[in-house]
C-alpha cells in the first residue's frame, strides 16, 4: 500500500448512531481527504486494543472505506497484513462457517454469525488508486465481510444466527 | 401417577442452583425434559419441566431452602394438551435500536396479526442499545412482502433497524 500521511486517532461511533445503519457512499481513492481519513482509521486502529478492522462510518464518515490488519491474530490463516480499501465490493464468496464476533460498534455485546470462509474481494488503494483483488480465508475473510457489512449499513447484530446467538460482554450487578 | 409440571426458578445468581434443584428433583425420582436457563441482568432465570410422581405441593416442599435463600419458585401443572404451533416457514426477526418503550411490542404486533408464532425470542439492554431477536414461524399462506413492509413502517416509526431473513437450517 503507499504511504499514507500521519493520521489521527479518532473516536468510535455505537450503535445506535444513524451513521452505522446508512450505506457508505463510494469516494475517489485518490482524493487527499480519503488519504487522510485511510490514515485516521489506520491510527484509530493501532491504538485500539484487540480491533482488526474499521469502517469508515465507525468514525462517523459515510464513504466506502475500512482499515484491516488481522496479521497478529490467532485464527488467521492467509493475511494481506495492515491495509486499507476503497470503494471494495466482494466478487466470490464460499464455504459458510458460523463464528463468535464482538464489533467496537456495540461494545456490549457479541454475536454468532455465519459467513464465507473463502473470499474474494476486489478494492481501490488509497493514494494511487491501483485497483486489487485480494483472496483470502478464514479470520481474514471474516474481518473483511464484517467491515463491508459496515459500509453496507449493517452491523453484525442484523446477521446473528439465532434467538440465542446474541452475548452480553458484561455482568450486569 | 406421572404428571408434567412446570417450575420456575428466579433470583441473585450464585454458584450451586442447577444442582441443587435437580438434585432434590432426582431425589423424587422426577425425568427433566425441555428447560431453558440464562442470566439476566446478573438475575438467574430458569424454566423447567419434570415429569414426576409426586404434586406441585411436594416439589414446592422439597425447594423451600431455596425459596428461603431468597430465590423465588413456582410449581404448575401442565394441562395434558398438545400445545398449539405453525406449520409454515422458518424466519429469524433481528431488531436493534436505541432503547425506549414499546419496541418489543410495536414489533411483534405485525407478527401476531399475519398469524405467525414467535418459539424463541432473546431481548437484551446494552448502554442504550436495545437488542431483540426472534425465532418465528410464519404459516405457508402468508405474505411476506407485506409483512416485511408492515415491520419496515413500524421500524422507522421506533427509531430502529429491523430485519426479516429466513433462518437457515442446515440439515446433515
Amino acid at each position: 500500500m503507499p504511504p499514507l500521511p500521519a493520521g489521527r486517532v479518532l473516536a468510535v461511533v455505537t450503535a445506535p448512531a444513524d451513521v452505522l445503519s446508512i450505506p457508505c457512499v463510494d469516494v475517489d481513492p485518490t482524493d487527499p481527504a480519503v488519504m487522510a481519513l485511510a490514515a485516521d482509521l489506520i491510527a484509530t486502529q493501532r491504538v485500539s486494543p484487540g480491533c482488526v478492522g474499521l469502517a469508515a462510518n465507525q468514525v462517523g464518515i459515510g464513504w466506502r472505506v475500512f482499515s484491516l490488519d488481522v496479521s497478529a491474530h490467532p485464527k488467521a490463516r492467509v493475511t494481506h497484513g495492515e491495509y486499507v480499501l476503497v470503494n471494495a465490493r466482494v466478487v466470490s464468496a464460499s464455504r459458510q462457517e458460523k463464528s463468535r464476533e464482538g464489533c467496537m460498534s456495540v461494545p456490549d455485546f457479541t454475536g454468532d454469525v455465519k459467513r464465507a470462509s473463502q473470499l474474494v474481494v476486489s478494492g481501490f488503494l488509497p493514494g494511487s488508486g491501483e485497483e486489487v483483488v485480494l483472496e483470502t480465508d478464514a479470520f481474514e475473510a471474516r474481518a473483511l465481510q464484517h467491515e463491508l457489512d459496515h459500509l453496507d449499513g449493517l452491523v453484525f447484530l442484523d446477521r446473528v444466527a439465532g434467538a440465542h446467538a446474541i452475548y452480553p460482554r458484561k455482568t450486569y450487578l | 401417577m406421572t404428571a408434567t409440571l412446570a417450575i420456575t426458578v428466579l433470583g441473585l445468581d450464585r454458584p450451586g442452583i442447577i444442582a441443587e434443584v435437580t438434585g432434590q428433583l432426582a431425589e423424587l425420582g422426577g425425568n427433566l425434559q425441555d428447560s431453558s436457563m440464562t442470566l439476566l441482568r446478573g438475575h438467574f432465570a430458569w424454566t423447567l419441566l419434570v415429569a414426576v410422581d409426586a404434586g406441585p405441593a411436594d416439589v414446592q416442599a422439597r425447594l423451600a431452602r431455596l425459596t428461603d435463600e431468597g430465590l423465588v419458585v413456582s410449581v404448575l401443572v401442565l394441562p395434558e394438551q398438545s400445545p398449539g404451533g405453525v406449520d409454515g416457514t422458518e424466519w429469524l426477526l433481528s431488531v436493534h435500536g436505541g432503547d425506549r418503550p414499546g419496541i418489543v411490542s410495536g414489533l411483534t404486533a405485525p407478527i401476531a396479526e399475519a398469524g405467525g408464532n414467535i418459539t424463541d425470542l432473546t431481548t437484551r439492554l446494552g448502554a442504550g442499545l436495545y437488542i431483540l431477536v426472534a425465532e418465528v414461524s410464519l404459516p405457508g399462506d402468508v405474505d411476506v412482502t407485506a409483512l416485511t413492509s408492515r415491520i419496515a413502517e413500524v421500524s422507522a416509526q421506533l427509531g430502529v433497524r429491523a430485519t426479516l431473513h429466513p433462518a437457515e437450517t442446515d440439515v446433515l
